[in-house]
């Protein structure tokens, strides 16, 4: 299994830096440079400042540079920000959009796995069809929306929840819910088709003939096996919640990562935005190892193997 | 179809009809401004209020109805057309080509996609000259869409056609000599266009809701023009004080996505009543 996790985490490293790649490629396409300013700089100065950042130099030299430094763990200093680099801030800022990440996280899982195990069992009945049209609003609402109706509602008209910012505990239960809502929905829908599918197999009528409690049978015979279906998702949901939580932080105010990426991109400030999408491709890759490595425990039928000899 | 379903394809088809009229809805063009009646709510003149500039609001979102379906339909074409002809011949040709081919898919699939789509995006706008600027800039976004979208398309016909190569029916057509293109695109193909309809109607959506998110960054689609990002994102900026500013694109949008959603739930249901098939249930939001 250790070994299993290695060979992935070696196949990781081809992905990152084809995403450095491409988005090098893609950032030096852009019309503009990061110190083209309204009131232009006198030549002599902008020769320095891009002799002091290597922008002189040729382009596949410093794409190479990139990549070297990359491979010693060093991003680069940011334009923008002068005299702090890459590191530092996404740094500071990831602490922030992990804390958010989790928390919309725990309650995707809670939620999405407890309304479709709650509608799946009840197949059919009033109380299901309202909790599936329930999730099928949640993967219709924008984050926007959803947290406009949240900051204006929940927390300046009922005043119950700090509306924006981030300065203690209560501040991130806004934004977590308005993140975790369209894949709440989401894994709902998803878990009640697999329920649905599980519960009329043979061993769960086995386990319900011997006579086990009907919340043991649909606790251990039934969402076991339909969160197989399930768990194939977190993957791509935790690239949902990474991307998702851009828009929610430019609406809470949140000093996370997505807040950098909108103005990085907007002031051409190169390294910032490598360094941005590098750690969130990085991200996804460590979560689709995660996701595997939980699937395989889940289902001991699924063996992974190291590379084939 | 279901009666939820009839309510869907209502809903999309009225929302077509508001799309092609575009601001003639409302009486007033999209871009005339009033700034005597500026910021105004809701009132009989201006059925859903007036904007900063006395702009009418309710032809601003029928513009953006335009906009944003245009924008959607493009990038949902592009994406069915690359990643059934990608998909289609990765799963027929098989072997070692088709896990190559796989391997490509999955690093566009490991993509941050908003990210890579904000950048795709800039950089198609500078690219595409000559043309009008809101033209430059649905086509631009429509492409980032389309071209980041794919890969999902493509993981699903690949899946599809691997299992038809597998069947009878298209080892008889192989015996009596039908040749591999024919074989692959009037057979095959053919009998998976369930499945691909299916993810067909929900990528409008999910196109919908990445065009808008896009916009409400400030980036793709940008003011003076108005999809429904835009429109979202300069009333969530004044929604304190001019709620209406925010509630109408935010309904346009949610009625929409819900429209396609259950459109979409109800075309899969008639073609895979018993839920059988897995691959083609949804596809990821966003």
């Amino acid at each position: 299994m250790i070994r299993y996790a290695l060979w992935r985490l070696l196949q990781g490293i081809p992905v990152l830096v084809v995403v450095a790649t491409l988005t090098f490629a893609l950032l030096r396409f852009l019309p503009g440079g990061p110190f083209e300013r309204e009131k232009a700089l006198p030549p002599e100065i902008l020769r320095n400042i891009e002799a002091r950042y290597h922008l002189d130099e040729s382009l596949p030299r410093q794409y190479l540079r990139y990549l070297a430094d990359l491979a010693r763990g060093d991003l680069g200093p940011s334009y923008k920000y002068v005299g702090r680099n890459v590191t530092q801030i996404l740094g500071e800022a990831l602490p922030v959009s992990i804390k958010l990440g989790a928390v919309a996280f725990a309650l995707t899982c809670v939620f999405g796995v407890g309304m479709g195990l709650f509608a799946g069992v009840r197949r059919g009945t009033a109380l299901d069809r309202v909790l599936m049209l329930l999730a099928l609003l949640g993967v219709s609402v924008p984050s926007f929306v959803l947290g406009a109706v949240l900051v204006l509602g929940v927390g300046l008209g009922l005043g119950w929840l700090p509306a924006a910012l981030w300065e203690g505990p209560l501040y991130v239960l806004l934004p977590a819910i308005t993140l975790a809502a369209l894949p709440t929905a989401y894994v709902a829908q998803l878990t009640r088709a697999s329920v649905v599918e599980v519960i009329d197999l043979d061993h769960v009528r086995t386990a319900r003939a011997k006579g086990l409690p009907e919340r043991v049978v649909q606790l251990r015979h039934v969402l076991r096996n339909a969160l197989l279906g399930v768990v194939t998702y977190f993957g791509p949901l935790l690239a949902v919640l990474l991307t998702g939580s851009f828009v929610v932080e430019q609406i809470f105010a949140i000093p996370g990562i997505g807040r950098f990426f909108v103005t990085a991109v907007t002031n051409r400030d190169y390294p910032l935005v490598m360094g941005v999408t590098l750690l969130y491709a990085g991200l996804v890759v460590f979560a689709n190892i995660a996701v595997d490595l939980l699937y395989g425990w889940l289902d001991p039928r699924i063996r992974l193997g190291g590379p084939e000899r | 179809m279901s009666p939820l379903g009839w309510v869907g394809a209502a809903l999309v088809a009225l929302l077509l009809i508001l799309a092609l009229l575009g601001d003639a809805v409302s009486g007033y063009r999209y871009d005339a401004q009033d700034v005597q009646h500026a910021l105004e709510g809701p009132t009989a003149a201006h059925l859903a209020g007036t904007d900063e500039l006395g702009r009418d609001l309710l032809a601003r979102v029928a513009e953006g109805a335009r906009i944003s379906l245009l924008v959607a339909l493009g990038a949902t074409l592009l994406a069915l057309a690359v990643g059934v002809g990608y998909g289609g011949i990765s799963g027929y040709i098989g072997g070692r080509m088709d896990s190559w081919l796989m391997r490509g898919v999955d690093v566009v699939y490991s993509l941050p996609d908003i990210l890579i789509i904000v950048l795709l995006t800039e950089v198609l706008q500078a690219l595409l000259t000559g043309i009008p600027d809101l033209y430059r800039r649905v086509l631009a976004l429509g492409l980032a869409l389309g071209l980041v979208g794919w890969v999902s398309v493509a993981r699903l016909v690949r899946g599809l056609v691997l299992q038809a190569r597998e069947e009878a029916w298209v080892e008889a057509a192989r015996a009596i000599g039908v040749r591999n293109r024919r074989l692959l695109l009037r057979y095959i193909l053919p009998s998976i266009s369930g499945p691909i309809l299916v993810t067909a109607t929900f990528r409008i959506p999910a196109a919908i809701l990445a065009e808008s998110t896009v916009s409400f960054l400030g980036l793709g689609i940008q003011p003076p023009f108005a999809s429904w990002g835009v429109l979202a994102s300069n009333g969530f900026a004044a929604m304190r004080s001019y709620p209406h500013l925010i509630l109408f694109p935010s309904l346009a949008i949610l009625v929409t996505l819900l429209a396609f959603h259950l459109l979409g739930e109800a075309v899969r249901e008639a073609l895979d009543p018993r839920g059988r098939d897995q691959v083609a249930r949804r596809q990821d939001p966003v």
